[in-house]
């Protein structure tokens, strides 16, 4: 086992001293990401200043909503987030090289980057997940303490799923990143908010296709004990890991199938 | 017999091009970049892989290395299958491609190094004492800790080239790896590879479009033309076979305003005000005697000097006597 991983351990570790050489300009970044992940939360803030409640969750659940969403998104972007730069990657010949190493090319683009800037975004939806969960009324329960690691685990590996979804996406669309954003950055945002504002279809579009409604809503529906609106009954929220299960799923096959038309043997 | 290190046959690879012909319909061209290939390298060898622009080598190494999947036709390379044995492979050869890097761009060369050899799982005392031959042969030892950006091209190629043999290879792909390098780099790389070879029996095959690479490195070069073989064999037998000109250069003690007439040649230079003149033969034209005896009869000859036929100019008769795209190379000249 750590003969396996040394490997992936010193790119990463190489990965993060060179981020790192840079003191000041690295806080900056870090500075700069809680910053805008600040901007988005203000937004939250601006919607409950003028209503109470907005689809169920008050400004309460609004904010344990928003802090799950971003704990999630944030930790998978850091992480994998580089991976819808593929056709940068293709460009360069960086996945030729890649396919001349002996190791898997998904693990080596995975571990090429480590985005620790967007540590900054973290770190802020962490804060204010402390703070919305006082500000809540929950009964802690073993199972509730429970689901909230499942649901930031599971929400974080349902994210870095539809990064690699995206990266997919982009064997065959060379200037697909704008529409791979749609899912990625677009998810984010959609689970953000609560799944009962949307339309039907809209509702069904992020829970079942692009599953970022499990990342937050469905587990804040349970922590609340709140009924679901139409078609997203509570106990959903205890499906996040399958969701992830599933998405994966999608993402490798999805990944697998883009690298073979890559190799050009057949799509 | 054991089995060639690379083994190529009826290798064929086609690309599917789509360009737009009216509003709405796109048109689908199937274009054959590798076109029936067939070949074996033995293990030990050196080969000179040579074509223009386009010709298909970087195609044939993509499915040599198992980048890309032929359309039909067997590869073996190493005695695998490229592509399904990937990371097997990986392990059995090197790949350099000159005009792209393999190094991580803000690492130095020692940290590169120390990646690369927990990639390929090398035991620490071996590939430290492989890395320390390479940074001694290779002369980096004073760049070692420069990150990868700052170096200069022939300082990062030879960093290249000592990544692609840390794990010490079999088989040493290199694809033009002498582009853009002054002439010391280029001899300097030459004598490495040459040195190599003698010391560890790596095989080679080289893309490349420095003529002096190949003359220097290799017993055998292959000639690929649109994707076919145009030529398999050595250097003298490939200037026999197209008839290459030598280029006779004639030092005389009085000045000559042109050798014109001098059968069977032709002038290809007048220089130093008509001091020295530049006559090309064929063999089967004439003999440097008769020239000589020729031009005595215009003028004494001081010195001369007999020039090898070059090789690009070898290459470019041979893709003329493809007649079948005559017309292309004209187009391109015009």
């Amino acid at each position: 086992m750590g003969e396996r991983t040394r490997a992936y351990r010193v790119l990463v570790g190489s990965r993060l001293r060179s981020q790192l050489a840079y003191r000041r300009s690295f806080a900056m970044d870090l500075l700069g990401s809680g910053a805008i992940g600040l901007l988005e939360f203000a937004e939250v803030y601006v919607i409950f200043a003028n209503i109470d409640v907005l689809g169920e969750l008050d400004f309460a659940a609004a904010a344990l909503l928003f802090a799950l969403a971003n704990i999630g998104f944030s930790l998978a972007d850091t992480v994998i987030g580089h991976v819808d730069q593929l056709p940068t990657y293709l460009r360069q010949g960086t996945l030729d090289a890649f396919l001349l190493r002996p190791l898997p090319v998904l693990a080596q683009l995975v571990t090429s980057d480590v985005s620790l800037r967007r540590l900054g975004r973290t770190a802020l939806a962490g804060a204010i997940l402390v703070v919305s969960l006082l500000m809540n009324d929950i009964d802690w329960t073993a199972a509730h303490v429970a689901l909230l690691v499942i649901a930031v685990l599971s929400g974080t590996a349902i994210f870095a799923a539809l990064f690699v979804c995206a990266a997919a996406v982009q064997f065959w669309l060379v200037e697909g990143a704008e529409f791979a954003n749609a899912f990625t950055y677009g998810g984010a945002y959609a689970a953000q908010y609560p799944a009962s504002i949307f339309s039907v279809p809209m509702r069904v579009l992020f829970t079942f296709v692009v599953p970022s409604a499990f990342t937050a809503y469905l587990p804040v529906l349970v922590l609340l004990d709140l009924e679901g609106p139409a078609g997203l009954p509570q106990w959903l929220g205890w499906c996040t890991p399958l969701a992830a299960v599933g998405i994966w799923a999608v993402a490798l096959g999805g990944w697998r199938a883009g690298l073979r038309h890559y190799t050009g043997a057949g799509s | 017999m054991t089995e060639p290190i690379i083994d190529v046959h009826d290798l064929r690879r086609e690309f599917t091009v789509r360009s737009p012909a009216g509003r709405l319909r796109r048109t689908r061209t199937v274009v054959p970049a590798v076109d029936g290939l067939t070949f074996a390298l033995e293990t030990g060898s050196a080969t000179g892989y040579i074509g223009a622009n386009g010709a298909g080598k970087s195609t044939t190494i993509k499915m040599l290395t198992g980048i890309l999947v032929p359309t039909s036709g067997t590869v073996r390379t190493c005695e695998l299958d490229p592509v399904r044995r990937r990371k097997v492979l990986a392990r059995r050869i090197g790949v350099v491609f000159g005009q792209r890097t393999q190094l991580w761009w803000d690492l130095p060369l020692r940290e590169s190094f120390r990646t690369l050899a927990a990639i390929h799982r090398l035991e620490d005392r071996a590939w430290q004492a492989r890395r320390d031959e390479l940074v001694d042969r290779l002369d980096l030892g004073t760049f070692l800790d420069t990150p990868v950006r700052q170096l200069s091209l022939g300082q990062r190629i030879r960093g290249e080239i000592a990544a692609a043999l840390l794990h010490s290879p079999r088989l040493l792909i290199l694809d033009e790896p002498t582009i853009g390098l002054d002439v010391l780099s280029k001899e300097r790389l030459r004598v490495f590879l040459s040195e190599q070879r003698d010391l560890h029996g790596t095989t080679l095959l080289l893309t490349t479009h420095d003529m002096d690479d190949v003359q220097r490195l290799t017993e055998r070069i292959i000639v690929v033309d649109h994707g076919r073989m145009a030529y398999d064999g050595t250097l003298p037998g490939l200037a026999a076979r197209v008839g290459a000109e030598r280029v006779m250069v004639l030092d005389l003690v009085d000045p000559v305003a042109s050798l014109e007439g001098v059968p069977g040649t032709r002038v290809v230079a007048v220089e130093s005000d008509g001091l020295r003149h530049r006559l090309a033969f064929g063999p089967e034209q004439t003999t440097a005697g008769a020239i000589l005896e020729a031009v005595g009869t215009r003028g004494q000859v001081r010195d001369l000097t007999i020039e090898e036929p070059d090789i690009e100019d070898v290459v470019r008769r041979l893709y003329r006597a493809h007649s079948y795209h005559d017309h292309q190379q004209q187009a391109r000249r015009s």
